[in-house]
């Protein structure tokens, strides 16, 4: 979001995160919601329910038995040509894992809200980016939000973009579980005739239909598969586009626009810090200390987690000398999985950052402006020193 | 009213300028299960943003359990849109709708210097032991009495109000009628009568603002 800029067409209002997401879902006139409710995702379940139960929304509501469920019937909806939504959190995402794979292999644009919150066990009910962490290779188009007005916007857009003939692969808004979730804030909402007309009426090609009946999801042997999987990859890939050029147009038409990579404060940065969600607007405060004390820092978020957008990066990180990345997730025996898609995005540059990980504000601790800083001032000291091994990260803040 | 930090004492603190907040206010609300902390952090924030503020509320995140400390928080900044997450550590208000919980804990030690505590008690001002600016009221009689029930929130968003203008009682009130329907209206005296019982003890402040 351009920070400063104005706020961008519309009303102000307060709103709870979860709120916005139902209001933005009730916007796009979605035609069929299932969804198994878990915390800290609840909020924008019963919003919804009530809304349908209301008339505010004229949908069916499939009240599911778990998260599998969901998404099956979130296939088989958008396989009939309704527009579909579900949302869910952690454990809820886990057991939907398998069918996740069903929607985008079909190419159904089912659209998910992820309300991030950390993997069992120890139970958590606190955020974190392990259940998103755990759906990186399953072919949806994948989207941070670091407030609540990115969670309406990008949840409008990714009806739009899921949608798009030349797209139809599901999407996933990932949101920060409490810190977005639970939160009011103010944000601009839209004229909802002005959201309808931005997303146009949902037409699947090739719908579910008694008169011209097709087969979806059949057998592939060996000779096909990889053929479909490259095509797959292929379509994936050039998604991007349109994900980018939806966004612009958004910010046409409303008023905020939204770009791959999300910079603050980068010019003439030579020390940039890199994550994603809503760490991020706490870390931008601890970039303006460090900058009133004369340190040329900057900060870089993941706007499009996938695909990955390794142009945008790649541009965004051509004139440092040091990249800090903060991941809020381990992958046990290797570390921060966002560092290092970055080092391995970064390897073939002629001119390259040092790179230096952290992992932070995991199972929902807290990460203060200081923390930021003192990351920042390790992160540094870290880049320089010859010690610093390749592989090492850092869990911050960790009693030992 | 707005513009200003008034108190019922000597009229006017620090934070407040010239119809600017100079500074984002940071409020933490401690409670206890069942009394409704998280609804008036909700309620303020609302009431702020209604009065074209910004604003964020935010819950203690923790799975609820009636009886057990809880900790809302809130932010209101009259300029800037708030950025900032992480939880408050050092609050410039502090609402307490539980007496029992002024000795446990921090919280009151964590009090910004020249910050407000807001206390439900049936003490006097001066007959607390905190050193900081101090608002009291007999919130639990209040609720007993207009609501029948020990549920403080809404008292004390009259004390709140009283002891520092954040927001004004009409908008709480606009925001009340929103949430609570039908039992908007005996909230709403609620508020209203704790609003005129709290009485202010105002500190000789500093003159910086400690931080």
């Amino acid at each position: 979001m351009n920070e400063g800029g104005p706020r961008g067409k519309g009303r102000v209002v307060g709103l709870e995160g979860s709120h916005a997401v139902s209001e933005a879902v009730k916007m796009a006139n979605t035609d069929v919601i299932a969804a198994y409710p878990i915390t800290p995702q609840t909020h924008i379940v019963e919003r919804l329910a009530e809304m349908v139960a209301d008339g505010e929304l004229d949908a069916e509501f499939i009240c599911v038995e778990s998260e599998h469920s969901a998404m099956s019937a979130c296939i088989g909806a958008s396989a009939a040509g309704a527009r579909t939504f579900t949302c869910t959190s952690a454990q809820g995402l886990e057991l939907m894992h398998e069918v996740l794979y069903v929607a985008s292999g079909m190419r159904f644009p089912v659209v998910m809200v992820v309300m991030n919150r950390a993997l069992s066990a120890p139970l958590s009910i606190w955020c974190d980016h392990s259940d998103a962490m755990a759906v990186r290779d399953v072919s949806w188009i994948q989207m941070f939000a670091e407030n609540n007005q990115e969670a309406f916007d990008l949840t409008v857009c990714a009806f739009r973009i899921a949608e798009n003939r030349n797209v139809l692969f599901p999407a996933m808004i990932h949101m920060d579980g409490f810190y977005l979730s639970h939160v009011i804030e103010d944000l601009v909402i839209p004229d909802e005739k002005e959201v309808r007309d931005f997303i146009p009426d949902y037409e699947y090609p090739f719908p579910l239909d008694p008169e011209r009946p097709v087969s979806m999801g059949c057998f592939a042997p060996p000779y096909i598969y990889p053929e479909i999987k490259k095509a797959q990859e292929v379509a994936f890939e050039r998604s991007k586009t349109e994900v980018k050029s939806v966004l612009h147009e958004f910010g046409e038409v409303f008023g905020r626009s939204y770009e791959l990579i999300e910079s603050y404060r980068m010019d003439d940065a030579s020390i940039a810090m890199l994550m994603m969600g809503s760490i991020s607007e706490t870390a931008m405060l601890a970039v303006d200390e460090l900058r009133d004390d004369g340190c040329d820092v900057g900060l870089l978020r993941i706007r499009l987690w996938r695909p990955f957008p390794f142009e945008e990066l790649r541009d965004a990180v051509r004139d440092i000398d040091t990249l800090i990345v903060v991941d809020r997730c381990v992958s046990y025996g290797m570390g921060g999985p966002v560092c290092a898609e970055i080092k391995s995005a970064l390897y073939d540059e002629p001119r390259r950052p040092k790179i230096v990980s952290f992992i932070a504000g995991i199972g929902g601790r807290d990460v203060t402006v200081d923390h930021f800083k003192q990351m920042f001032m390790q992160g540094i000291e870290r880049a320089k020193s010859e010690k610093t091994k390749t592989d090492e990260f850092v869990m911050f803040g960790v009693r030992e | 009213m707005r513009g200003v930090w008034c108190s019922a004492g000597n009229g006017k603190q620090v934070i407040f300028c010239d119809g600017d907040f100079l500074l984002m206010i940071e409020i933490c609300i401690y409670g206890r299960g069942g009394q409704g902390g998280v609804t008036l952090a909700e309620l303020v924030a609302h009431a702020a943003i209604y009065e074209g503020k910004h604003a964020q509320s935010m819950p203690s995140f923790g799975p609820e359990r009636r009886g057990a400390p809880v900790l809302a928080f809130v932010r209101v900044d009259e300029k800037d849109r708030i950025k900032i997450r992480s939880e408050i550590l050092e609050p410039d208000v502090l609402i307490v709708l539980d007496e029992s919980l002024l000795g446990v804990g921090d919280v009151v030690d964590r009090l910004k210097k020249d910050g407000t505590a807001v206390v439900n008690t049936n003490k006097k001002p001066e007959e607390l032991k905190i050193a900081h600016k101090v608002a009291t009221v007999d919130a639990t009689s209040i609720a007993r009495e207009i609501l029948g029930v020990p549920i403080t929130n809404t008292a004390m968003a009259g004390a709140l109000t009283k002891a520092t203008g954040i927001v004004s009682l009409n908008s709480l009130e606009e925001k009340m009628r929103e949430r609570f329907g039908k039992l908007a209206s005996k909230n709403i005296d609620t508020m209203r009568k704790a609003y005129d019982e709290t009485q202010v003890r105002v500190q000789q402040l500093s003159g910086e603002r400690g931080e």
